[in-house]
């Protein structure tokens, strides 16, 4: 079937200087932040420095194949009318019919590591049972873990960090299994290297292993197009390719910005998701009145290796949506020493979900070929040394990372040929930060979160990745939350 | 304007916020957080709403005025006839 384009817009400059609010960056959570002030007729412009939307999940086209930039799975998958759900919380904020997310599920996934592979679905009893299987002993602390989860108010702006591997020991003994819990939770959206806050924990579990995995027909385009919908329906002004080269300050006020194009627009209210640190940096030294120390630089970026091929997934031997494997007993989820870290990887077949609509044929689904995707974690400064010292070196390490892609493959899909490759593209850290403007390439933002949006400056709010909701649901329901609580409610 | 009417009115308002759910077995005299998947965020987009569609502005310490239908008929028809 194929994928729908989104029209390009071309709309630059502002149509006037003074808004009600100002929204940084088309990713999810500004499109969604946007969406919610304009639908009650606030004056909102988007501005976004990139020519299209999307953000760290975006869309792009080589040799005609479409494909998206990071969408592996949409994560925190509901079904219709499923109560209490972010995603159901989501569509109705935004006015979203169900439907037109277009979603289909996973068939299954697994958490690989040597000496056990523990699988999981969108049903949760599955992986009771998987852990039943494995680890006897376990099944019953982890439904206390389970219990202790569902309990848990991981969306209170005011939790305090809390380790949640020493939390997940409290239930959990087997460390392997403390490690295969873990793996996917961290690599799916931890900011902090080798543990995670545990309120990030319960997000990452409850929309992981609760929740699951789902995927939109169509890919990201599917989702971005319905939110581009909205933002004419809500009279959004959306201007492309002119980003905020500076947030004007005043007496710890914010008054607006100056766009990249040259131009002063005024706002009251400032909704940013390009970033903690990256939107502090956006206020020149002179007005800066906060003498806390800058937000980190986030270290976790990633290389992924997107192959075509002329067969599907599952003629290759392997019917797994994801698979999240890792070498030894021990997950070392740190931004590694060297370019990659081979030792571990998330392999995707996105062929690989319940496809419904619009498709016929055995394997029908969105794609005529076979898609496979292959993420390492990378080290942005090697990466972006890599680059200052030449083209040629750069892309050998990018040929590294293709070698060490096929063997993963050759793992994982006893049929595999690589021979029966039509189109390969690989990203490194330096591409993210370049498409998406996140310091250092970074994927899960600053460990430094801002948990209540807020930052030392009156009227500047921080939506999205650092404000601690992330991935594409996440980021989504914080750009709402964030218009809601200092937009609507006229808080702050 | 008559009770019914405003009944209505706030009814059209939560068919167009609650998008999916069914609404022709509401109990006036229950809390409507209790029949239908209404959260915090949802009684926000029903003052917003009377808001941008009747200029009636409903300040945050009389959100628990709304909490069923027949409260909500009761604290909005004066508002409504203002
Ligand atoms: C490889 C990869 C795979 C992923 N896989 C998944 C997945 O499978 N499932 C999932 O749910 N999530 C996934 N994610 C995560 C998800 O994409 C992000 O968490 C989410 O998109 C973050 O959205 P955001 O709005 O917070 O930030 P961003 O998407 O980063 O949006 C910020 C926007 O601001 C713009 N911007 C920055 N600076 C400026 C400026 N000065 N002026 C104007 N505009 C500016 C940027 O161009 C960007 O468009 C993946 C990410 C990557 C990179």
């Amino acid at each position: 079937m194929p994928i729908p384009n989104i029209p390009v817009e071309r709309s630059f400059d502002p149509q006037d200087t003074q808004y009600d609010a100002i929204v940084i960056g088309a990713g999810m959570s500004g499109m969604a932040a946007a969406i919610r002030l304009g639908m009650f007729d606030k004056k909102v412009l988007l501005l976004e420095k990139h020519i299209i939307s999307g953000g760290l999940n975006s869309y792009y086209s080589r040799s005609k194949i479409p494909f998206d930039v990071g969408l592996h799975a949409l994560t925190n998958f509901a079904q219709k009318k499923e109560r209490r759900r972010p995603l159901t919380k989501l569509l109705k904020q935004l006015r979203i019919p169900y439907e037109e997310f277009k979603l289909t599920e996973q068939f299954k996934s697994q958490i690989h590591f040597p000496e056990v592979k523990l699988g999981f679905t969108n049903d949760i009893d599955y992986f009771i049972q998987e852990i039943e299987n494995h680890f006897p002993h376990e099944k019953d602390n982890f439904l206390k873990l389970l219990e202790d989860i569902k309990g848990f108010n991981e969306v209170a702006l005011d939790n305090p960090y809390q380790s949640a591997k020493e939390k997940l020991a409290q239930f959990i003994r087997d460390p392997l299994l403390q490690e295969m819990i873990l793996c996917p939770l961290l690599i799916y959206g931890s900011a902090w290297e080798m543990d995670m806050d545990y309120s990030q924990f319960v997000i990452m579990f409850k929309s992981i292993y609760l929740e699951g995995f789902g995927r939109p027909e169509g890919g990201v385009r599917t989702i971005i197009q319905a939110l581009i919908n909205k933002m004419k329906e809500a009279n959004v002004e959306v201007c492309y390719r002119n980003g905020v080269s500076e947030i004007i300050v005043d007496n710890n006020q914010v008054k607006g910005v100056i766009t990249s194009r040259g131009q002063t627009i005024t706002a009251p209210l400032i909704l940013s998701s390009a970033g903690l640190p990256e939107t502090l940096g956006l206020i020149p030294t002179e007005t800066k009145t906060s003498t806390s120390p800058t937000p980190k630089t986030g270290k976790m970026s990633f290389t992924e290796a997107i192959y075509i091929t002329k067969k599907k997934p599952q003629l290759y031997g392997n019917d797994q949506t994801i698979v999240f494997y890792n070498n030894s007993e021990k997950y070392n989820y740190r931004c590694p020493d060297q370019f990659i870290d081979p030792q571990s990887a998330v392999l995707c077949f996105p062929n690989n979900f319940k496809y419904q609509n619009n498709h016929q044929g055995p394997f029908a689904d969105d794609f005529d070929q076979g898609v496979l995707r292959i993420t390492m974690m990378a080290n942005y400064d090697k990466w972006n040394e890599a680059k200052s010292i030449g083209r040629e070196f750069y892309l050998s390490e990018k040929e590294k990372v293709n070698q060490k892609s096929l063997e993963l493959l050759s793992r994982h899909l006893p049929h595999f040929d690589p021979s029966e490759i039509t189109f390969k593209d690989i990203f490194t850290p330096t591409t993210v930060e370049r498409y998406t403007g996140h310091f250092g390439g970074c994927v899960y933002g600053s460990p430094d979160k801002t948990r209540d949006g807020s930052t030392a400056y009156k009227g500047l709010v921080i939506c999205g990745t650092d404000q601690g909701f992330l991935g594409i649901i996440g980021s989504m329901l914080s750009g709402i939350s964030m218009a809601n609580l200092y937009g609507l409610m006229g808080q702050q | 304007m008559e009770q019914a009417e405003v009944r209505q009115k706030v009814l059209d308002i939560i068919e167009d916020v609650a998008l999916d759910e069914d609404l022709s077995n509401l109990d006036d005299s229950v809390a409507l957080r209790d029949q239908l998947d209404l959260d915090s965020m949802d009684f926000l987009d029903i003052v917003m709403e009377l808001k941008k569609r009747h200029k009636i502005e409903v300040p945050q310490e009389d959100y628990p005025q709304l909490a069923t239908m027949d409260s909500c008929v009761t604290y909005l028809t004066p508002k409504f006839n203002q």
